[in-house]
């Protein structure tokens, strides 16, 4: 039910964060658990290119929409494909061809910066109003570009105030700053530089954009060590618990014992910090997923996350109604 | 093959690329501290450095000019070669590109409407590729008239680190555009027709973005008329310096398979363009503690965990952790197999995970131990 309840709260969740931070792991994560409720999941993929389909063990995206797993479909739309669609539907077929083969679609794109990114949302939106899933995740751009890709509507109607590219631009604001239809997810690592950038691209959306955020992805945070974290690191305690259950090892594997343990002491402790600055800096829940020693992210992992993603929002509501 | 540190004494220009979030800007900033610590006047461009490093390069402020770096703050020991020096720059896009104008404009006048023009403003601000241009742009000017012995240049975070290399030319090609160079002509007879198709075309656009951003785009080519030849030349000399034997390219990733999938590209797209990956320099590598097998480990991990008392509970926890361990470096060295065969005799750098972000000059230091300990 609570997980219900939270992606219902809005049909659109655009999930937004730097490169690397694994953003596409999330949007599959997110999909799988909303699917395990019975909803129908669209996936958009904006870029034309991620893992996102490799995540469930499938083939290439396409413009076509494709199942990934039972309830959760997944398709691409570049801003190519979003502006020839956008001229075939406004009779302009023809010109559309010429467009593209010119290269005079670089120009007028140029023009009116911000119309590939209208164009995508115009499309997003376009699928909200037509109910084709009951939640749409949007893979949004990788860096800095996802804010300039969430303002691009509100520069874009200040810059052109007729045609039909500029009514595109106001429905398109009209979505991004309603939280009953839409909110933003940004992800992110529990590490120095990445929870600074956060921090303020979170600002730059909420103040700048209107659009509002839903909680904070940390991923990639490696479990402490057991509670006796700090009681494993050193060498010499190493040598006292081989020495009472009757082991002589050599020095070499003491060294890679210790080590190894305090690296994880270390990390797991700089991580929790870290997620403790974001905490105090950016007032919004934190959903924490961990990270994984022995795979590179598949279907089996994205189950995995999914797990813990409704687990974790479970717990946001028990936190809201307290 | 030549080492990294061959590189740093000996090239003109090192080309810091690869994707995102790999640590370009902390390998650059590293590679030019060494330089100046072995005795070269350097400079180093930067583009959007993390707040931390770009004040510990002074950079707090975006400068288009290179500002030095007090010999204290980079050598606070004095142990360093005498007679280097360190220079820093923050790349601005618009205000290089804004001189590029200046320069090549026939005139003040000529210069100034193509300023003012908005749809100049998009292209010198917004346009993508624009940056990956312009940091080449910077890169030509300091080689032509900076007397530096040292150019470290970082590129811009896209996605595909390789837009730089295609920037010029794609940047021409945007100025080349053949429907609207046609408006340009209305009274050569032969381009009439081809000059009335265009006509309706445009009118076909306003329909859909108004007529001022049209408006604006015919303005703005009208006002660039005479400078396409000086830009054309200037980009080809940029990729006449790109290719010169006196610069390198240092190819950066992080053993992440993403990141490595988008280096190997790199590097296929940068053979496809005749240039050579001079380096490849790997970030944030989990070191091999011990080099059992993980399955080992964890047969042992199990072993002592059906034993009974703490300090086996313990000694459990601590092989089942080195395992995986064990099993990242594994997997790291996997992914980086395949790179490090196609860059072909390159010098390999491996920069351990230190466990924390690096941007003061001592964390700096320890990262070029390990860059020019790289054969």
């Amino acid at each position: 039910m609570d997980l219900e309840r939270f992606c219902a709260t809005s049909r659109v969740v655009i999930v937004a964060g730097k490169g690397g931070v694994g953003k596409t792991t999330v949007t599959a994560a997110l999909a799988t658990a909303a699917a395990r409720t019975g909803m129908s999941v669209l996936i958009v993929e904006v870029e034309g290119k991620s893992g996102l389909a490799s995540c469930f063990g499938e083939a290439a995206l396409t413009y076509e929409e494709a199942e990934l797993r039972p309830g959760v479909r997944a398709r691409t739309l570049t801003p190519d494909d979003a502006l020839l669609e956008y001229l075939d539907d406004h009779g302009m077929r023809r010109i559309s061809k010429r467009l593209s083969r010119s290269g005079a679609l670089d120009v007028v794109a140029t023009a009116v910066p911000g119309m590939r990114d209208i164009l995508v949302l115009g499309k997003v939106k376009q699928l909200e109003r037509a109910n084709v899933a009951d939640l749409i995740i949007l893979d949004a751009p990788a860096a800095g570009h996802a804010v300039s890709f969430l303002l691009s509507a509100r520069g874009l109607l200040d810059a052109v105030r007729v045609g039909a590219i500029n009514r595109q631009a106001a429905e398109v604001v009209e979505l991004l700053t309603d939280p009953s239809r839409c909110q933003v997810m940004l992800v992110t690592l529990p590490e120095e530089t990445p929870v600074n950038e956060l921090i303020e691209t979170a600002y730059t959306i909420e103040d700048r954009a209107g659009v509002a955020l839903g909680p904070i992805v940390v991923n990639s945070c490696v479990p402490p060590l057991g509670t006796a974290g700090g009681a494993l690191r050193d060498e010499d305690g190493v040598r006292a618990d081989a020495l009472a259950v009757g082991l002589t090892l050599e020095d070499g594997e003491v060294r890679a014992l210790a080590d190894a343990a305090s690296f994880r002491d270390d990390l797991a402790r700089r991580q929790a910090e870290q997620c403790a600055r974001l905490a105090e800096r950016l007032p919004l829940p934190q959903l924490r997923l961990p990270y994984f020693f022995t795979a590179d992210v598949g279907s089996a992992e994205i189950e995995i996350l999914a797990d813990e993603l409704s687990v974790g929002i479970a717990s946001l509501d028990d936190l809201a109604a307290r | 093959m030549t080492a990294i540190a061959d590189l740093v004494d000996q090239r003109h220009i090192l080309i810091c690329c690869g994707t995102g979030g790999v640590g370009k800007t902390t390998t650059a900033a590293t590679l030019a501290i060494e330089g100046a610590r072995r005795g070269r006047d350097t400079v180093v461009v930067t583009i959007d450095p993390a707040k931390r490093l770009a004040n510990t390069l002074g950079l707090e402020h975006l400068s288009n000019a290179p500002r030095e770096i007090p010999r204290d703050i980079w050598d606070p020991a004095r142990d360093a070669t005498p007679g280097g020096h360190l220079h820093a720059m923050m790349l601005d896009t618009e205000t290089t590109f804004d001189q590029l104008v200046q320069t090549y404009a026939l005139d003040g006048e000529q210069a100034q409407r193509i300023l003012e023009n908005r749809f100049y403003r998009n292209i010198a601000g917004a346009l993508s590729g624009t940056q990956e241009y312009m940091a080449m742009e910077k890169l030509y000017e300091l080689h032509d008239r900076g007397g530096f012995d040292l150019i470290v240049v970082d590129t811009p975070p896209t996605r595909h680190a390789l837009d730089f290399l295609d920037a010029p030319r794609r940047l021409t090609r945007l100025l080349d555009n053949r429907v609207f160079r046609l408006l340009m002509v209305p009274t050569r007879t032969t381009l009439r027709v081809g000059t009335m198709a265009a006509q309706a075309f445009l009118r076909t656009i306003s329909r859909v973005v108004g007529t001022e951003p049209v408006d604006d785009v015919v303005a703005f080519f009208r006002a660039f008329e005479g400078m396409e030849e000086g830009f054309r030349d200037r980009a080809a000399e940029v990729m006449k310096l790109l290719a010169a034997d006196e610069t390198a390219f240092v190819l950066i990733t992080s053993p992440r398979r993403d990141a490595v999938e988008e280096a190997e590209y790199f590097a296929q797209r940068l053979a496809d363009g005749e240039f050579a990956v001079d380096a490849l320099v790997v970030n944030r590598v989990h070191i091999q503690y011990w080099g059992v097998a993980p399955d080992v480990l964890r047969t042992r991990a199990l072993e002592l965990g059906a034993e009974p008392g703490d300090a086996a509970a313990r000694l459990a926890l601590r092989y089942e952790n080195l395992a995986e361990f064990e099993d990242v470096a594994g997997r790291e060295r996997r992914e980086l197999a395949g790179l490090e065969e196609r860059i072909g005799d390159a010098s390999v750098a491996h920069v351990p995970e230190l466990g924390h972000d690096v941007h003061d000059f001592t964390a700096l230091r320890a990262v070029a131990d390990h860059l020019l300990a790289a054969g």
